[in-house]
């Protein structure tokens, strides 16, 4: 149980049954009046966004998150399905919930799923990922208008932009957390 | 690193600026005891208990009994403490500034309020206007006044009767009222319902409000002040009906302030004002949080 001392930026607390967690939050106190705790919550499930104001005395459940290590296996019909690495258990994901994560999905990945109970709502990619350019056209020199960076296809599907000399059949570390070429990988 | 350097030297002198202003009026500047036994049982500022009894939450007690004991003009710059309170704009040790003076009432302070911030500001080297968070406020008097009662007609979606009513008033306050306010100059909200001011006297002709004010600059609430309750007995009955309700909240009990309410009995007709410091640094060195005008914030010790 959370009391509304507890609340602050990335906490995370079960509203109606859902996990929300705290994106934005403020604390106010008018004159010789009470606490008020103002918090923008955004749904764990379904990310809708919602205001609340709370004060003191107020008490949150905390919700039953975990997360499980887990192997992307494949994806059909926008269902992204992962495997628990230790009890084979399979789970899926919309695409909606794998948002971002689907440029980096490739076979065999370990990823971190998020659980609210038994059910996955979440997914975590690990902050470097290696992929292969599966398209890229050749740099056309001279061309000032794209500085010093070309546009490539990975086997995802994710197009970036990374240095000239960056050919098809390459392997290249992505940030995750940034979407950005890193290095190249030599194997 | 959340403190900047030249904000600390914006604080110095700001502090100086504010003891010359008072010394030049013929203010006593006295020190009053941090560690007290008996804080204001007010029913939401909360105490931080020490093995020897507790913080003070302001200097407010200790300086009126100085003013029933004859001093006739008071001011203190001290640490104060309150559980809790920690945002952009609050921090649980800060530093206030208050004053005390006879023969006066809330109208005196709010004059006595303008031409501070305006001395302040000059020393400074600033002029009338000041630039906060891309607003410019014109400091020129005089300030802007509205009363509780117009400010929830004029800004807020309720009325004030539903608000108090419902205990939605510090909440209304805080998301229709504040955020309303004009920002292009400092504003006074004044007259609060009389449920809602512990330590100050009800006016006359209205008794269902209390001569209290609040002072805003730049969305920033400044200052707090009243024409000060000097009637002992309505006092002491105020302090244990707050003191009740602190019970039925699960709230900390104090020991009861009695030689605080036996000195009100020689307390002279007065106001007094307690200051944000830090706030006003906040507004002269236009930061938007409090972290940037102190020496550390109690996360960095």
């Amino acid at each position: 149980m959370y009391n509304a001392s507890d609340l602050r930026k990335g906490l995370k607390i079960q509203i109606d049954g859902d996990p929300y967690i705290i994106t934005d939050f403020q604390f106010s106190k008018p004159g010789k009046g009470q606490s008020l705790y103002k918090c923008r919550l955004k749904n764990m499930i379904n990310n809708t966004i919602v205001d609340r104001t709370y004060r003191s005395g107020d008490t949150f459940e905390k919700p039953d998150l975990s997360e499980r290590k887990m192997q992307y296996l494949y994806n059909q019909d926008n269902e992204y399905h992962f495997m628990d690495v230790q009890s084979y258990e399979q789970s899926m994901l919309t695409e909606e919930q794998v948002g971002e994560a689907k440029n980096y999905l490739i076979d065999n990945l370990e990823v971190d799923i998020l659980f609210f109970g038994t059910t996955p709502i979440g997914i975590t990619v690990p902050n470097f990922v290696n992929l292969t350019v599966t398209r890229a056209d050749p740099w056309v020199k001279g061309d000032t208008s794209s500085g010093d960076s070309k546009p490539v296809t990975l086997e995802t599907g994710y197009t970036l932009r990374v240095p000239p000399f960056i050919e098809e059949g390459i392997k290249i570390q992505v940030d995750t957390r940034t979407g950005e070429y890193v290095t190249r990988v030599k194997e | 690193m959340t403190s900047y350097k030249s904000n600390l030297w914006s604080r110095a002198r700001a502090i100086q600026a504010i003891r010359k202003f008072f010394i030049d009026r013929d203010y006593l500047e006295v020190e009053t005891p941090i560690l007290i036994p008996s804080p204001a049982p007010e029913v939401h500022i909360d105490a931080i208990r020490t093995s020897r009894g507790f913080l003070h939450t302001s200097p407010e007690l200790c300086m009126k009994r100085l003013l029933s004991s004859g001093h006739s003009r008071i001011f203190q710059i001290c640490k104060c403490f309150r559980e809790g309170e920690r945002g952009d704009i609050h921090l649980p040790e800060f530093t206030l500034l208050e004053w005390y003076k006879i023969d006066a009432d809330y109208m005196d302070l709010m004059e006595e309020c303008e031409e501070l911030i305006r001395f302040v500001v000059r020393e400074q080297d600033m002029g009338d206007k000041v630039e906060y968070q891309e607003m410019e406020i014109d400091l020129k008097g005089p300030w802007d006044r509205i009363t509780i009662k117009e400010a929830f007609e004029k800004y807020s979606s309720l009325t004030l009767d539903e608000c108090l009513r419902t205990g939605k008033f510090d909440e209304t306050i805080v998301t229709e009222i504040e955020p309303q306010l004009d920002k292009s100059g400092p504003v006074f909200l004044y007259d609060y319902p009389s449920s809602l001011a512990a330590l100050s006297r009800l006016k006359k002709n209205d008794p269902g409000f209390a001569e209290r004010f609040e002072l805003y600059i730049g969305g920033l609430e400044m200052a707090n002040a009243f024409s000060e309750l000097n009637d002992a007995d309505e006092q002491r009955s105020r302090f244990v009906k707050d003191e009740e309700r602190r019970r039925r909240m699960g709230k900390e009990e104090y020991s009861f302030p009695h030689k605080f309410i036996e000195d009100l009995r020689q307390m002279p007709s007065s106001a007094g004002i307690a200051f944000g410091i830090d706030r006003l640094v906040m507004l002269l060195t236009n930061s938007p949080e409090i972290d940037q005008v102190v020496s550390f914030t109690p996360e960095e010790l």
